[in-house]
Order: C-alpha cells, then structure tokens, then sequence
C-alpha cells in the first residue's frame, strides 16, 4: 500500500507539469502586452513606464520555454504574479475566495454523497416498480435541465416570488455588519463554522439561509449521476450468490441490503463519486456566478474575461493538486472498501 | 441489433425522447417559415424592438415576449435550436473523431506510443472541462466558434478511453490474426476488421453526450465567454434574464417568460437525448439483460 501511494506521489509532478503546459501553451496565445499583466505587481508600476519597455524586461518576446522556466522558478518561490480581476496579488486573492468556495463545496458535498446513496439504494430495492421510475425520471430530468436555469428559477421563487426566503449572497446586512466587527474572530473565513466557532447564532442562521439555494443547485446534478450509479451497482450486487445465501439463511431483507449488499455496492460509487467532487469546482463556477458568492469560482470567470493570466494559471494549479490529491484518496478508499484489492 | 432498435421505441421513455428529437429537427428545418429572418444576411442576429432594457410580456407582435434590450424571445428560442443542433452535432462529431484516431492509435500500436497518449489523455483529464473551456475560448476572443473549438479540445479524451478499450479487445480476435496471415496493411486491418467491430458504444456515447455538450456551450454563453450579445442561443438569452429574477410588488413573476421560455427550450432539448441515451445504455448492457427496462 505504502509503495504504491509513493508510485503515486512520483507521478504526481508529471500530470501537474502537463497540466500546466496545456494552461501556460494556451496562454500564449495572448499578445504580450495581455501577458504583461501577470509580472506587474501593483498598477502603481505601470504609471511613468512605457509598456514596450517593461515587455523587454520582463522578457515576454523570449521563446515559450524560456518563459515557461521563470515561471516555474517564481512558483517554487511563491510569487504568483499579480491578479487585475481581484486587484491585489494572486496568492492573497487565492486566500480569501478559498474559504467561500470551500463552505459551499463542504455543504454540497454531504447531501450529494448522503442524497445519491440513498436515492440509489431505494431506486435498486425497488426495481421495476413506481419509485424506480420515478427516481429515473428525476435523475433523467435532472442532468437536462442546465444549473443556471435551476438557480434562477429558484431564486425567482424564493427570493422575490412567493416568499423572501433565501437571498443571493453571503450574508445580509446585519449579519455582515457583524461579522466584519472586531468582536467576531475569523477563525476559518467560512461563515457558518465561524458563527458556531463565535457562538453567535443570529450569524450562523443567516448564513445557512445563504447557503441553501446555492448548495441545492450543486447537488441536484450531482445526485442525479450518483444515484444511477449506486443504482445498478446495487442491482448488481443483489444478483450476487452471497446475497442468495444471506437470504436463504433466513436474514431479513433490510438486514441483507444493509449489512450485505450495499457496503460491497459502494466500491464503484466510491471511486467515481470521488472524481465527482473533485469536479464540483466546474459547478461553483456557475453557482457562484449566479448566486453572487465572490468565491473561487466567480474570481475564474471574471479572470477568464479579462485574460488574468496569473490568476488563471493559479487557479490551473489548485485544480491539478485538487485532482491529483482527489485520485490518490479515491485509491486509498478503495482499497479499504474492498479488501480484495491490494496494490503490490 | 435491429431487434434493439425495435426495444427502443417500445419503450415509452426513449420513444418520447425520439419524439422530442424529431420535433426539434423539425423546428430546426422550417425556422425560415417559423421565425422569417429580419436581417437575410445574418438569420442569427435576434431582431430588437425598441432600446428600452425592461423585458416585456408576451402578446402583440412577440408571442414568447421580449427579453432585456427588447430582443425577441420567440425569433431568439427558434434560431436557438439550430444553434443547438450546429454546436452539439459539430463539437460531438469532431472531438469523437479526434478521440477515435488518438485510442485506435494508441491500441493499435501499443507500448511506449499507448503509454504516452494515455498520459496525455490522463492530464487533460485533470483539468475540469468547464474552467478548461473557459479559459480557452475567453483567450481565442468570444465567440460561438472559439467555444465550439474549446469544447473539443477538451472533450474528445473519452472516446479516445472508450474505443481504446474496445480495440484492445477486438484486436485478440481470430479474424485479426488471419488478416494479418494474409498480409493485409494496417491500414486495410483497422478500417476493415477494427473499426466496424468496435465503434458501436462510442456511437451511444456520442449521442448521449449532445445534451451535455449543449447545456456546456449554453453555459459558456451564459458566462459571458459564448455567442456574443444578440445572438440567437438559448444560453445566452438566459443569461439578460439574470437581471429580471425580481418582480415588482404585487407581480412577483412579472417576468417569468425571460427565464423560462428558453430554459424549457434547453432543458427539453437535452431531455429528448437523455431519454433515448438512457434506455439505450440499459438495452446495450449485458448485465442487465432479462432485467432492466
């Protein structure tokens, strides 16, 4: 197991190299002027400078590896450049949109993985009759209809149509009024753990009626898939001989789909539900477009419209490590799912 | 093979999905005749009535209402739908051709050259499509076409997996290794015995992707980086009615139209693929043989 998480561990700068050639190759098709951004570290360093110069010295005519090189160079040392669309650095900017995102993925994350499972086991058990189609319709209907239509239409319903319920954003005013004073500490720079750590409950209510909206929005796809794959895993697993004989030895059903089945039928779910997760970046970028989150996300398209390219190239970064870290955990999971597998 | 196809429309799922798609291609067809275009030059320009940036409500003149700006929601969802079927049967069609000639190579030759186009698959795998697409088109300049080359140049890497794994399993069959005994080219191999034995899953997978495909151009539209303003796609005619989610008091849903009319015109578009991708998945899946729908 240990040789085979180091194995891992070498590969892992191979993909992140690849990944960062395809972002750093499809920046160059930017001008250098475009390209200048990343290396100016304050628009302060613009002003009294001709931009012909500052391309020389930075050296943006240089060939692709050479460029490739200090860039490499200034990302061991930390130095991301400078992000226009944040207006400050990129790695400070990286710190302070992470924890947004990362409130939404955790709350998202929960209800997909805890949702999927479970609309996956009674779609199984009761194969063939009204819930399973039922189920199949939801789920079919569910990775048709686009998140940004979803959101809207929730938002039109339960923020301005038929009750006020869940507004767009963070916070309210109150909330946010408070949490920005100096008797609440930010412990996380995640509100609804924040609020807890604080013990301020007005705070936390606030933000978990902030929350709802966008976090139904990136789990209904996501339960979608995640049920249909838990769906035949599990019909799979009941044809098995060990169930035939768990039944046949009197065990009850519920015990026999509970203690049996369903623990061998999450093997498969476990390793694409993994890649799932990892892949719920693509829906914060959308969810928090819609739902006014200055997260991660939001920072990517704004960065992506304005050819940031310091911050996008951070950004490809954090995703490849993201996937890179999410794929080995899978692996790990897996092995302890299924004792069967052993990676020698 | 027929006796699937006959499966399919059996099912009333899939044959409602069949239905849908007729009816969109049906659309598509007599858009001329639906929606005449108002500028001969440019059909997917969406005609404006007026300047004014309050949506109105459907009935005189605009069935479907108008959207922010005052472009015509019914002209905009009616040229939508060739957009749709140009952008999903385009960026499908070219990403599954490039995904076949990458897997077939690579299983056909196999060693260091599979090694290192599935590495290459592996990275771009590693790169969420949508950031990926994004970044892509918003540095080749907006526009329909740089999203359409964006989306196929990050989304050919599963047929590429599919057709290897397809490959590697017909490549061991008899038939081959006689081919081969009689001198035929690698060439005449692939196309004649390869290929035909083996391209049959990358064909459903293909057309249970057009949905997909259509919701990620729509997406892009809506973010900004897609069609330009004006143009008719359904993504971006959702994207004006961000502004509209408020009501006025007393109205709530005053301006329900700009969202709904041309997401039910997406939604249901990909719904039709999905039904049929769907029950063709649990037809063409031998363990769900004797069970399954």
């Amino acid at each position: 197991m240990l040789a085979y998480i180091g194995r891992r561990m070498i590969i892992m700068p191979f993909v992140l190299v690849g990944i960062l050639l395809i972002i750093f190759g499809m920046l160059q098709l930017l001008s250098p002027q475009q390209k200048l951004a990343t290396f100016i570290k304050s628009p302060a360093e613009l002003k009294n400078n001709d931009v012909e110069v500052l391309i020389e010295k930075y050296g943006l005519n240089d060939p692709i590896w050479a460029r490739l090189g200090r860039w490499l160079n200034d990302v061991i040392h930390f130095n991301f450049g400078y992000s226009e669309s944040a207006s400050m650095p990129a790695a400070e900017a990286f710190l302070q949109f992470f924890p947004v995102s990362m409130e939404l993925a955790l709350w998202s994350a929960l209800p997909i993985i805890l949702g999927g499972i479970w609309l996956g086991t009674v779609a199984a058990v009761n194969h063939n009759n009204v819930i399973d189609h039922v189920t199949r319709v939801f789920a079919i209907v569910g990775w048709s209809l686009p998140s940004f239509v979803a959101g809207l239409l929730l938002l039109m319903v339960f923020y301005g149509g038929l009750v006020n319920w869940f507004p767009p954003g963070r916070l309210g005013l109150d909330a946010s009024g408070i949490v920005q004073s100096a008797s609440f500490t930010r412990y996380t720079g995640m509100n609804t753990i924040d609020a807890v750590l604080n013990w301020n409950w007005f705070v936390f209510w606030d933000a978990v009626k902030h929350i709802i909206l966008p976090a139904i929005v990136m789990s209904y796809v996501r339960w979608a898939m995640l049920l249909r794959i838990m769906r035949s895993s599990l019909l799979e697993t009941l044809r098995k001989d060990f169930v035939t004989t768990a039944r046949s030895k009197g065990l009850e059903e519920g015990k026999v789909i509970k203690k049996h089945a369903r623990r061998n039928a999450l093997i498969p779910v476990a390793t694409i539900g993994g890649i799932y997760l990892a892949f719920l970046i693509n829906g914060l970028v959308i969810t928090e477009t819609i739902f006014n989150w200055n997260g991660l996300g939001r920072w990517a398209v704004r960065a992506a419209q304005q050819y940031d390219t310091s911050s996008l190239l951070l950004f490809a970064l954090f995703n490849g490590v993201l996937l890179v870290v999410a794929n080995l955990s899978v692996d790990i999971l897996y092995a302890y799912l299924d004792p069967r597998v052993t990676y020698d | 093979m027929k006796k699937k196809i006959i499966k399919l429309f059996k099912n009333p799922l899939s044959l409602i999905g069949i239905l849908l798609v007729l009816f969109f291609i049906g659309v598509a067809v007599s858009t001329p005749w639906l929606a005449p275009p108002k500028f001969p030059t440019e059909p997917y320009r969406i005609p404006r009535d007026g300047w004014s940036s309050v949506p109105k409500p459907p009935g005189q003149g605009h069935i479907f209402g108008t959207t922010e700006g005052q472009y015509d929601i019914f002209y905009g969802v009616i040229w939508g739908t060739r957009t749709a079927f140009r952008v999903s049967l385009l960026v499908v069609g070219l990403s599954s051709i490039i995904g076949i000639i990458v897997g077939t190579i690579a299983a056909y030759y196999g060693g260091a050259i599979d090694e290192v186009l599935m590495r290459i698959v592996d990275v771009f795998y590693s790169i969420p499509y949508l950031v990926a697409a994004m970044v892509l088109t918003a540095v080749l300049g907006r526009g329909l076409n740089n999203a359409m080359i964006a989306l196929i140049a990050f989304g050919w890497m599963a047929y590429a997996r599919l057709i290897r794994g397809n490959i590697l399993s017909v490549k061991e069959e008899e038939y081959v290794s006689a081919a081969n005994a009689v001198g035929a080219g690698d060439l005449r191999i692939l196309s004649r015995h390869i290929l035909p034995n083996s391209i049959f899953p990358v064909l459903i997978q293909a057309s249970m992707n057009m949905g997909t495909i259509v919701i990620a151009a729509a997406t892009l539209s809506f973010l900004g980086v897609g069609a330009p303003t004006g143009y008719a796609d359904w993504g971006q005619m959702i994207s004006f009615a961000r502004n509209w989610i408020l009501g006025t008091s007393g109205n709530p849903f005053q301006y329900w139209y700009t969202v709904v009319i041309p997401g039910i015109a997406i939604t249901f578009f990909c719904l039709s693929w999905n039904l049929i991708g769907d029950a063709f998945r649990d037809i063409m899946d031998p363990k769900m043989q004797g069970g399954g729908v």
